[in-house]
């Protein structure tokens, strides 16, 4: 939906462009992790242009989001065909999605209530009454020649949705907020298959009368990567609360940005609406080309023009899209068959209605599950972990799972459980480009690890080769690599006497330098005594019993 | 046997005097004989049979479904039926058979109904006439009636059939058909006035229940939002037999009323003097024939001469009503036809240089002038800059004419006495020297308001005109009072007694059918 109030509309923080810049540029080395290959985002040197140039006005953007959440239901929100990705063409289609005369839309309850719920989970007030309404075009893939959405009286209005970003060299985290205009419940389109050689388009309805959650954000943001943070925000949300899976790369997300620049204080430039952005880290980098674009733009006597461009990932710039030549007029006209959609409170609901016939905006609530943020506070305080690591569990798709299985079956440390988790499990992962639902160790087997390293059964040193070793055989024991690699800790103290004393027997070069003054030579020795032992002795008392042999005459 | 009404012919299905294949072979016959009439777009004559078998199969078992079984009908051709072309009397639906059946008809056949085949209309609906449809006009059966032969002295058709009468419209097939006796019973629809504007040009009892009563699934729609299935038959009995099997919640149509439906079976009045009946002033138009204005006014001294209470009442809105209802039904309607693309289903143009020009071409080459001229309306209306100005206004007046009808309930009147039409039918010649639009908005003028209201009414033949052709009047009733209107409807129809329309000509040519009838009271003048 186009959003023609998104100006007027507009009262809150705006960030001079200069600002943000300094923000982003500082977030090269965040730690954030949103989404795999994200940093590579932060690490493009964005916004070169816009560093103001002495006695030059700064720029500032603004950026608003209009966002498409596929509902997870079985069926669609009028028709009853299920909704399945990539089934065969036309396979999920019934008399209604095809528009055959005569057919009537019949509400999905499960699609309301989904609505509902994000509602509530973006703070949004839930109108107790709410209207469909058709938008009318002609496209192949859109049968009926009108959509059904909520244009007029949308499910939910007036929310907001906070996220947080780290700035400066401390990352320190700040929370900001956008504002969540509104969240409508409306048709998705079925898809055009362009058949260039014989001129053909083809049309696959399986998609058409999908149930959407478009949720409407007022133009708080100001580049790419705070769109893109909230972009992954909301993904949580919708996963937490499973009314969408929210996979942009099945289109079951899809955002499309509205971005205009201008110098603050003066009236808000001429936007663009940019579309196509199938993943968070094309969005991100579409806005800040789109928002460079705009200022060159505008710095070399040009005009934005209020149309509709399309990122090309592969050559990483916005173009403008051919086929909205001309402004479009949809007649939009209150959808008669279906009636107004009624929602009930504690207070409104009806004596005696009958559950099955109406929802309880309030007996939903109650059933809202954990939502990020309350999330990410919960781990910080339970287990002590630093903040930005509650972000990375969550971050990364099935991470807080992986790790809350480890940590229930583990007498570790839960800040060891932390570290092992993100930094070896996750560099593992990250190096073999795979997802945790990949990992060939699974969490009980991790969880087997950390007891062992917790018992001091083996060295620190050693558990890395267990885990090496665990990730190559997956489903071998860890306490079986243990006996067969023969890692575990070398408890014999004569045995380790003996070996220490064949160390400074053998490198009578570096006990001299020690004993000439040299301390720090004792670090050589060590480092030999591990070898030795295939470091499964702890530094610590092999550093002891060095000190002691070197210090006392020699036999 | 034809003649009869529906609740006789079930009565003699279940004693076994006419077996259903015997009824059903009859009909079909007839329907051969008055092919001329043009009533019928399809004959189902395969599947008639075929239905009539598995009901007489019933009833040699004493299985009868109801009332229905084995009784013949017919269905608009505006309403889906699996693997029967659904046309719309449109060139966009020519050839299209849809693949599910419309609950009204779904309901008519799981009570064991005869469908006799589709009948023809407007294209789209969209007319008052039965005159604007690609398969051509349909003809009114009063046109050869003895009645109307007499009074104008003219020699039988096959010599000189050029002063024949319309029927009125949309729905003019399905009231030719009930009227020429080749069903029982037939489904209009109702958007305007399209089920008992050509239930008074032919003399039947035409119904348009409440809004939310009947469902709508499987109705090719013109105004969602007043569109109701109608219910066209020879008597108001047959009409309440009817609806009892369509009324109720469909689940498919989400406007329709939840909660368990009353019998609406009628009881027979014996006294009226606790009725208040309203006489809309604002239905006095000059345009009113003096022949109508006469009839309406005895009808409401009948009511007062045996002690109804009938009082004057306003419609204060009422002269706004039909250009209110030409934009909320426009634009209805541009949106409703914006699916005959020529993509999944209908006509197809053959250029192919461009998705558009596909688009363009092929609704041109679907639609009629009729159409095309109301989606253009409609699209006006519907544009950004006009929307205020036209929607919303025609929605805020359209409130205002609800609210009109709902005072005047509210005070007390339990029906209101209406005209039906303004006229009797009029011969095909005359009436197409107007365009559509006109005759549109002439002919709806007295039932358009209540589409827009949601309320039940109907039409009762009251007499003959000097030409001897047929009068109604219209019953107007309290949303969802159906059975109330229909109970004071069979009482007035008693009191009138209209003629039966005397088709000897007809059924003469039809001899050797009649001749198998086995009861001996077999008489098409059954008063």
């Amino acid at each position: 939906m186009a959003v023609p109030t998104l100006r007027c509309g507009f009262s809150g923080s705006r960030w001079t462009f200069a600002l943000v810049d300094r923000g982003c540029r500082h977030r090269t080395v965040a730690t954030f992790n949103w989404i795999r290959g994200q940093s590579s985002v932060a690490q493009q040197p964005l916004h070169t242009a816009q560093k103001p140039r002495k006695g030059a006005q700064e720029w500032a953007a603004v950026v608003g989001l209009e966002i498409h959440a596929q509902i997870s239901s079985n069926s669609k929100l009028f028709s009853g065909a299920e909704v399945r990705f990539a089934a065969p063409p036309n396979s999920l289609v019934s008399f209604f999605d095809a528009s055959l005369p005569g057919t009537l839309p019949v509400l999905n309850r499960r699609c309301v209530e989904a609505a509902v719920m994000t509602g509530l989970a973006l703070n949004c007030h839930i109108n107790q009454k709410s209207l469909f309404d058709r938008k009318h075009y002609f496209y192949a893939d859109l049968p009926a020649g009108y959509q059904i959405t909520q244009q007029r009286l949308p499910i939910a209005v007036n929310g907001n949705l906070a996220y947080s970003i780290c700035v400066g060299k401390q990352q320190r985290e700040i929370t900001k907020t956008v504002r969540v205009k509104q969240i409508q419940l409306e048709q998705d389109s079925g898809k055009s298959l362009h058949d260039d050689l014989r001129s053909q388009t083809l049309v696959d309805l399986n998609r058409a009368g999908v149930g959407l959650l478009e949720v409407v954000l007022e133009p708080d943001l100001s580049c790419g990567e705070e769109a893109a943070t909230v972009v992954r925000e909301l993904q949580l949300i919708l996963q937490a609360l499973g009314t969408s899976q929210a996979n942009m790369a099945e289109g079951q997300l899809r955002v499309d940005a509205n971005v205009s620049v201008h110098h603050p204080g003066e009236p808000l430039g001429v936007r663009t609406e940019v579309k196509n952005l199938n993943s968070i880290r094309f969005l991100a980098k579409a806005i800040d080309y789109e928002i460079q674009r705009q200022i060159s733009e505008l710095e070399n006597g040009g005009e934005i023009l209020n149309e509709t461009r399309s990122f090309d990932y592969k050559l990483g710039c916005t173009v403008p899209m051919r086929d909205k030549e001309g402004k479009q007029d949809y007649r939009f006209m209150p959808e008669p068959n279906l009636p107004p959609l009624l929602l009930y409170d504690s207070t409104s609901l009806p004596a005696g209605a009958d559950p099955q016939q109406v929802i309880d905006i309030d007996r939903i609530r109650e059933t809202l599950p954990e939502l990020p943020s309350e999330t990410r506070a919960r781990l910080v305080q339970q287990y002590g972990m630093l903040p930005e690591h509650s972000f990375t569990l969550l971050n990364e798709v099935g991470l807080l799972e992986f790790f809350q299985n480890v940590i229930k079956e583990t007498r570790a440390e839960p800040k060891k459980v932390v570290s092992w988790v993100l930094n070896t499990f996750l560099g593992y992962l990250k190096q073999q480009n795979l997802a945790v639902s990949e990992s060939p160790v699974p969490p009980s087997a991790l969880a087997e690890l950390l007891d062992l390293l917790h018992t001091r059964a083996i060295s620190s040193a050693a558990a890395k080769q267990v885990f090496e070793e665990l990730w190559k055989s997956p489903g071998k024991p860890p306490a079986q690599i243990v006996s067969e690699k023969q890692l575990g800790l070398l408890q014999d103290r004569e045995a380790l006497e003996e070996l220490c004393r064949a160390t400074l027997d053998g490198h009578p070069q570096v006990v001299r330098d020690v004993k000439g003054g040299n301390p720090r030579a004792i670090n050589k020795l060590i480092g030999l005594v591990r070898k030795a032992t295939q470091g499964r002795a702890e530094p610590a008392l092999i550093k002891q019993i060095l000190e002691k042999q070197l210090s006392s005459p020699a036999p | 046997m034809l003649g009869r009404t529906l609740r006789e012919v079930s009565v003699a299905l279940k004693r076994g005097q006419v077996t259903p294949t015997e009824l059903c072979q009859k009909c079909l016959a007839l329907i051969q004989k008055t092919k001329f009439l043009n009533a019928y777009i399809t004959v189902s004559e395969e599947a008639a049979l075929k239905q009539a078998e598995a009901s007489e199969k019933r009833y040699k078992k004493g299985q009868s479904l109801g009332d229905l079984d084995g009784i013949p009908v017919a269905v608009k051709d505006n309403f889906s039926t699996t693997g029967i072309e659904t046309t719309c009397a449109s060139n966009m639906l020519k050839g299209y058979v849809p693949p599910y059946n419309a609950t009204v008809v779904q309901k008519l056949l799981d009570q064991g109904a005869l469908l006799m085949g589709k009948t023809n209309l407007d294209e789209f609906a969209m007319g008052s006439g039965s005159t604007d449809g690609v398969f051509g006009p349909v003809k009114n059966p009063w046109s050869y009636s003895k009645q109307y032969r007499e009074k104008r002295k003219q020699k039988p058709r096959d010599e000189n059939d050029s002063d024949w009468l319309i029927t009125g419209g949309s729905s003019g097939g399905s009231a030719a058909a009930v009227s020429a006796f080749t069903c029982f019973a037939a489904l209009g629809s109702d958007t305007g006035g399209s089920t008992r504007n050509p239930a008074a040009h032919c003399g039947l009892i035409g119904f348009k229940p409440s809004y939310g009563l009947v469902s709508r699934h499987g109705l090719i729609p013109l105004v969602n939002s007043m569109d109701v299935p109608g219910i066209l038959t020879r008597c108001v009995d047959d009409t309440a037999i009817v609806l009892g099997v369509l009324a109720g919640h469909d689940p498919k149509d989400s406007t329709t009323v939840q909660g368990p439906v009353n019998s609406f079976l009628l009881p027979s009045l014996t006294d009226v003097s606790k009725l208040c009946i309203g006489i809309p002033k604002e239905y006095l138009v000059p345009e009113l024939s003096p022949e109508v204005r006469s009839l309406w006014s005895k009808a409401a001294d009948l009511f007062d001469s045996e002690g109804a209470k009938v009082k004057e009442v306003s419609l204060p809105h009422t002269c706004y009503s039909i250009v209110c209802y030409h934009v909320l039904c426009t634009s209805e309607v541009a949106s409703n036809m914006a699916r005959f693309d020529g993509l999944e289903y209908g006509h197809r143009c053959d250029i192919d240089i461009s998705t558009e020009a596909m688009y363009a071409t092929t609704r041109r080459e679907g639609f009629n002038d009729v159409v095309r001229g109301r989606i253009l309306s409609g699209n006006f209306f519907l544009l950004k800059e006009n929307y205020e100005d036209y929607f919303i206004k025609a929605q805020k007046v359209r409130r205002l004419i609800a609210n009109d009808f709902v005072n005047v309930f509210n005070s007390g009147v339990d029906v209101l006495l209406t005209p039906t039409t303004l006229r009797e039918a009029v011969p095909y010649l005359e009436f197409i020297q107007e365009d559509n639009r006109t005759r549109s908005a002439q002919d709806d003028i007295f039932t358009q308001a209540v589409n827009m209201a949601g309320l039940p009414a109907v039409n009762i033949p009251v007499a003959l005109s000097r030409q001897g052709l047929p009068i109604g009047l219209q019953f107007i009733g309290p949303a969802f009072c159906d059975q109330q209107l229909l109970t004071v409807a069979k009482w007035f129809e008693q009191q009138v007694q209209f003629p039966v329309i005397q088709l000897e000509e007809l059924m003469d040519d039809c001899s050797s059918v009649l001749a198998n009838e086995k009861l001996a009271s077999v008489s098409l003048k059954q008063q």
